[in-house]
């Protein structure tokens, strides 16, 4: 099972942080600056795995940002891998070519898309297509709504 | 800025361009001031907002948050849109509730409502945006809530796909918060069957929920076994194209085969012939595929196929059964170690480890010895680097030990700082275990201590000194040796407390060399006795009187030493105290008398290596003994124990001895305690000693094979050792003493189950009152139990003021990612303080009609819960600590006794009389005591026991 994954910057800022498992506030901090030291500091053909803890820690580095996850002992590493490289296909299909700043705009969208794919720390769905399906979904409700704030968001509300 | 996709708030675009724009930590707070000051005043403002306005502000605040801001409103509007009829509004709702939602709040019950309505929505997009959000949150108040709801979901007939892949998820999580969620009986069959569905997305959501099962009650969940076969052999099987979209580049469904792989390590080899074999080619055919040229350059091809490759060489060497195919295994893996991906040479190296733990592949692995210690040598990346160490360690025989114990000696001159201390604690290890020549094993000790001296822990050089005491053979080498070393103009300190010791000891085997003679050992260590720790000069010392009994001819140079003013004038005291004493020893006692005290030490009793306790402690679930080490430790479920061997006593000094006693006594106590846990027969059910054998069975079983919790804390009232409390998955041993108001207690927490128990924390604690009438000293403990191991946690204790309640014991362990936590209490009550005080019938008397006032006494009369045996009873009282006086009463049946209570601040006389009346099975009890509460506290401990 997954206990959290983190993404963040080459200048260590966090963009996107899912815990499936509960710790407090101040500990999820402490973690998070932990974790974002030591795998910045870590060289280019090193490998993508680390003790931590009791946990095991899979990253990869996607342009300028990278994502982290921490697994259990028994965990599949080389299988988290590719939860991290399928979310990135994800995010790219979905906002086309997908960047940094994709996420820091729309970053409920990324929560949503996540949600789609890992649920309580375990992968739900793998195929591509139905989560891009389900999303789909989701906007297709959006869209029947009529966007009202439309006017406000232009100096008018 | 990018446009926002979908809905566009573009004032939450705005807002983040905002702050992305403010050059300085400073205007950023300011920036994010201003907006949670005009978000307030929107929220308190008298004008409604619409559903829009408050998703933007609810996400901005969202924004603000996940930035690392704190958040303190909002809620409310958050929960309002959840019952929104908007669907943007309502996921943003629940998105927010989702990261910022505290459980213990109040809006927890609307939360719980609005779910709720989602559920029974007949839109599937609304009821999985509820299931979502109750994994997300997967509180105690959602398991409970949803505790019929979501298992209906899961197996009802009228589901749809995407519904049930969140329910089996949401299930899961909730189970893992409170895993009484699940349902028993006619479900369980349901669930399994899951693993049939036609849709691929449900499998693999309800494997991981079926894996969690299994592990609760594996034998209810027998059947799935056959069930993930057939799934995996049609998966293996399958071309890449059959499977459409849940084939990745190339490779079919790899994240359920690895599910499927790794469900069944929960269960041993099928038994049935025919899924064992469809199992043995499902492997097969895996491991053929590795040796397929790839169908893809991409890393994700490969990545996905040696994920499956690896999680069936997991299955292979968990069933450890088939000969061929964990040689097989033994050689893919082989080929990895030299493949250009780091990753993969990673996780060949790791799973290595455990084919070497395997008899049948052991000799497999040893071929690629000269692999793995190029990989020591050439490995850019420690983390791989100390996977090779793993290995080495593991695949170590005695066939190979000395090759490998110096190729890990010479890699520990250039090793990372961060692996030292484990390297030196293995290369001790495997350097005691495999020595057929000790003065080898004496030459890698001193190495490790002239190499990484300050990474050599404190066992370690123990344990050179207990083998070298106790193998006369190696003596006159050790010393030898030790005296070679400490010429060197600079030695490690550790060096000449083993130099010191062993010279002490047996110097005299090599004084006969003119170029070791007695004067010239002894300069040699005096020469660094200035350099070292106050520890150090305190042995060095010990080693000087015992040269004095070795070599009489130097003893006027030695005295000179004790004289020294920086020695009998020490600051320290202990320093002080051995320079006068020896320097007395060395004046008065007769040549005789000093020969007696200064004996050669007796050989230390033969235990498991300490060191090999230390390591296992310090490296949890990674530790692979070598391979014959494995039946000496299940034999030693307390290694913990056994390696608290004490430090190196020296034959010297009263005190000394005395405190080795002590020391020889913990040992002893320790291993009795042991004994006393594991021997005893398993109080309260069928549960059966818990031998290594067991311990799978057991796991998190509250099913029928399970023991009964005990809790025994009433009984311990009267005896000072046994069991205070057990369960399933942990017993708890108490053994105490107590010696007036002063009290220490050893709790012994003993782990039954196959698998570590993680963040273990007990915590003692003395509520109310009673803090200010007992404190208690607690020792920390190692917040790791392995399985099947045991810790140790001492307290100490003292009662300041007579009491009535028990401290209480709080403990909090993860056990399979499950958060556990057991409230107990300690037995400590007011009479382990007393002293047991004979008196004759005169004094008896005087002080019984001295203690004649109301307030003095407290009278119970009650009826016989147990058998009125005499002997029984007779023990019982004496267990409580008092003083049974015979011949007192003119009643022969009746009972009287008498007590101290020592107390911090006072002693209390206490003093009893029991009256049985065997006819009615009533007894009347009588207690005096010079103070009024404690004649009413122990009248109402001892009422419950007779």
């Amino acid at each position: 099972m997954m206990h959290f994954m983190l993404l963040f910057s080459r200048q260590g800022k966090l963009r996107l942080q899912k815990w499936y498992v509960a710790h407090p506030e101040k500990t999820r901090k402490k973690i998070t600056r932990e974790l974002v030291t030591t795998i910045l500091s870590r060289k280019p053909k090193m490998c993508s795995f680390l003790e931590w803890r009791d946990l095991k820690v899979v990253y990869k580095r996607y342009a300028s940002l990278y994502f982290c996850c921490a697994i259990e002992q028994q965990d599949n590493e080389l299988l988290t891998l590719e939860i991290i490289h399928r979310y990135v296909e994800l995010l790219d299909k979905y906002f086309g070519s997908v960047c940094e700043l994709d996420i820091i705009f729309n970053f409920e969208k990324a929560y949503f898309i996540l949600d789609e794919l890992l649920l309580g720390g375990e992968v739900q769905e793998t195929s591509k297509k139905n989560v891009l399906k389900a999303i789909a979904a989701q906007d297709l409700l959006q869209e029947e709504e009529t966007p009202q704030g439309f006017f406000e968001d232009h100096g008018l509300g | 800025m990018p446009a926002a996709r979908g809905d566009g708030m573009r004032g939450l675009a705005v807002f983040i361009s905002d702050i992305r724009n403010c050059k300085s930590k400073e205007a950023e707070i300011k920036r994010i001031n201003k907006e949670l000051a005009n978000i307030r005043s929107k929220f308190k403002g008298d004008k409604t907002l619409d559903g829009y306005q408050k998703k933007k502000y609810v996400c901005k605040l969202l924004f603000i948050f996940l930035l690392g801001h704190d958040i303190d409103f909002g809620h409310m509007e958050a929960v309002n849109l959840l019952s929104s009829n908007k669907y943007t509004e309502k996921q943003i709702g629940y998105l927010f509730i989702s990261v910022l939602v505290n459980t213990n709040s109040d809006l927890i019950r609307l939360i719980i409502q609005s779910i709720k309505n989602d559920l029974t929505s007949r839109n599937p997009v609304h009821v999985n945006l509820a299931l979502q959000c109750i994994a997300n949150i997967g509180s105690k108040e959602m398991a409970e809530a949803f505790a019929t709801d979501i298992p209906r979901l899961l197996v009802s007939g009228e589901t749809i796909d995407v519904v049930k892949q969140s329910a089996a998820l949401c299930l899961l999580r909730l189970f893992r918060t409170h895993p009484e969620i699940i349902p028993c009986g006619e479900w369980t069959s349901r669930i399994i069957h899951l693993l049939n569905d036609q849709h691929m997305g449900v499998v693999t959501a309800a494997c991981s929920l079926i894996e969690a099962l299994v592990k609760r009650s594996p034998d209810e969940y027998k059947g799935c076994v056959s069930l993930a076969v057939s799934r995996l052999s049609r998966i293996v099987t399958s071309s890449y194209t059959d499977l459409q979209d849940y084939t990745y580049y190339f490779v079919p469904a790899p994240w359920l085969s690895v599910k499927l792989l790794r469900l069944l390590q929960n269960y041993p080899p099928p038994e049935d012939p025919g899924v064992r074999g469809r199992l043995n080619e499902c492997l097969e055919t895996i491991l053929n595929k590795a040796q397929e040229p790839p169908k893809s350059k991409k890393v994700q091809h490969s990545n996905a196929k040696n994920a499956v490759l690896f999680e069936a060489i997991s299955l292979i060497i968990h069933s450890d059964s088939e000969p061929n195919l964990l040689v097989r295994a033994c050689n893919q893996l082989g080929q990895f170690l030299t493949h250009r991906e780091t990753n993969l040479r990673y996780l060949a190296l790791e799973s290595m480890c455990l084919l070497a733990a395997s008899e049948f592949s052991h000799e497999a692995v040893k071929k690629h010895q000269e692999t793995v210690i190029n990989a020591l040598k050439t490995e850019r990346d420690v983390s791989v680097r100390q996977r090779a160490v793993d290995l080495l360690y593991a695949m170590c025989d005695r066939s190979n030990a000395e090759e490998i114990v110096q190729e890990m000696l010479h890699y520990l001159e250039t090793a990372d700082y961060s692996i030292r201390e484990e390297m030196v604690l293995k290369i001790a290890i495997l350097a005691e275990k495999y020595a057929t020549d000790y003065s080898w094993y004496v030459d890698v000790i001193l190495n490790l201590i002239r190499m990484a001296g300050d990474h050599v822990s404190e066992e370690v050089w123990y344990r050179v000194i207990q083998i070298v005491v106790n193998r006369e053979d190696v003596q006159g080498y050790a010393a030898k040796t030790v005296f070679e070393a400490l010429q060197a103009p600079a030695c490690h300190e550790n060096m000449v407390k083993v130099g010191g010791y062993i010279l002490g000891e047996f110097g005299n085997l090599i004084a006969g060399d003119s170029r070791s003679s007695p004067a010239v050992q002894f300069r040699l260590l005096h020469s660094k006795y200035h350099l070292c720790s106050v520890a150090t000069r305190a042995l060095l010392l010990s080693t000087y009187i015992k040269f004095v009994n070795l070599f009489p001819e130097i003893k006027p140079q030695i005295q000179e030493v004790f004289k020294q003013d920086s020695n009998i004038r020490s600051a320290d005291a202990e320093l002080q105290q051995r320079a006068s004493e020896y320097l007395r020893l060395s004046v008065v006692a007769s040549t005789d008398v000093l020969a007696t005290v200064l004996e050669e030490m007796p050989p230390f009793p033969e235990r498991e290596s300490s060191i090999l306790a230390i390591l296992k402690k310090k490296k949890p679930g990674r530790t692979v003994d070598p391979l014959d080490v494995k039946d000496q430790a299940e034999g030693a479920v307390g290694s913990a124990a056994a390696g608290n061997t004490g430090g190196v006593g020296v034959s010297v000094n009263s005190q000394q001895q005395q405190q080795r006693q002590q020391n020889g006594q913990t040992t002893d106590l320790l291993v009795d305690v042991l004994g006393d846990i594991y021997s005893s027969p398993p109080q309260g059910g069928g549960g059966g000693v818990p031998t290594q054998n067991n311990f799978t069975k057991n796991n998190l079983g509250t099913g029928d094979g399970g023991t009964q919790p005990v809790d025994n804390l009433k009984k311990l009232s009267w005896k000072n050792n046994g069991v205070l409390f057990e369960n399933d998955l942990l017993q708890i041993g108490v053994k105490a003493e107590y010696r007036a108001n002063l009290g220490r207690m050893t709790l012994f927490y003993g782990n039954k189950t196959a698998f570590p128990m993680l963040g273990f924390n007990p915590s003692v604690s003395c509520a109310g009152e009673l803090a200010s009438k007992v404190s208690v000293q607690v020792k920390p403990v190692e917040s790791t139990v392995e399985a099947g191991a045991q810790v140790q946690q001492l307290i100490n204790m003292e009662c300041v003021e007579d009491f009535t309640e028990y401290p209480s014991l709080v403990l909090t362990f993860m056990y399979n990612s499950v958060q556990q936590k057991l409230n107990l209490k300690l037995p400590l009550t007011i009479n382990k303080f007393f002293e047991a005080t004979d008196m004759n019938a005169e004094t008896f008397f005087a002080r019984w009609k001295n203690l004649g006032g109301a307030q003095q006494e407290s009278q119970r009369i009650f009826k016989a819960a147990f058998p009125m045996d005499i002997n029984a009873t007779s023990a019982k009282l004496s267990g409580f600590g008092m003083q049974l006086l015979k011949g007192i009463d003119p009643n022969q049946d009746n009972f009287v006794c008498a007590a101290i209570l020592h107390t911090k601040s006072q002693q209390i006389g206490c003093l009893l009389r029991l009256e049985p009346n065997r006819q009615a099975q009533m007894y009347r009890l009588t207690v005096r005591a010079s103070k009024e509460s404690v004649a009413k506290q122990m009248s109402e401990l001892l009422s419950e026991h007779f």
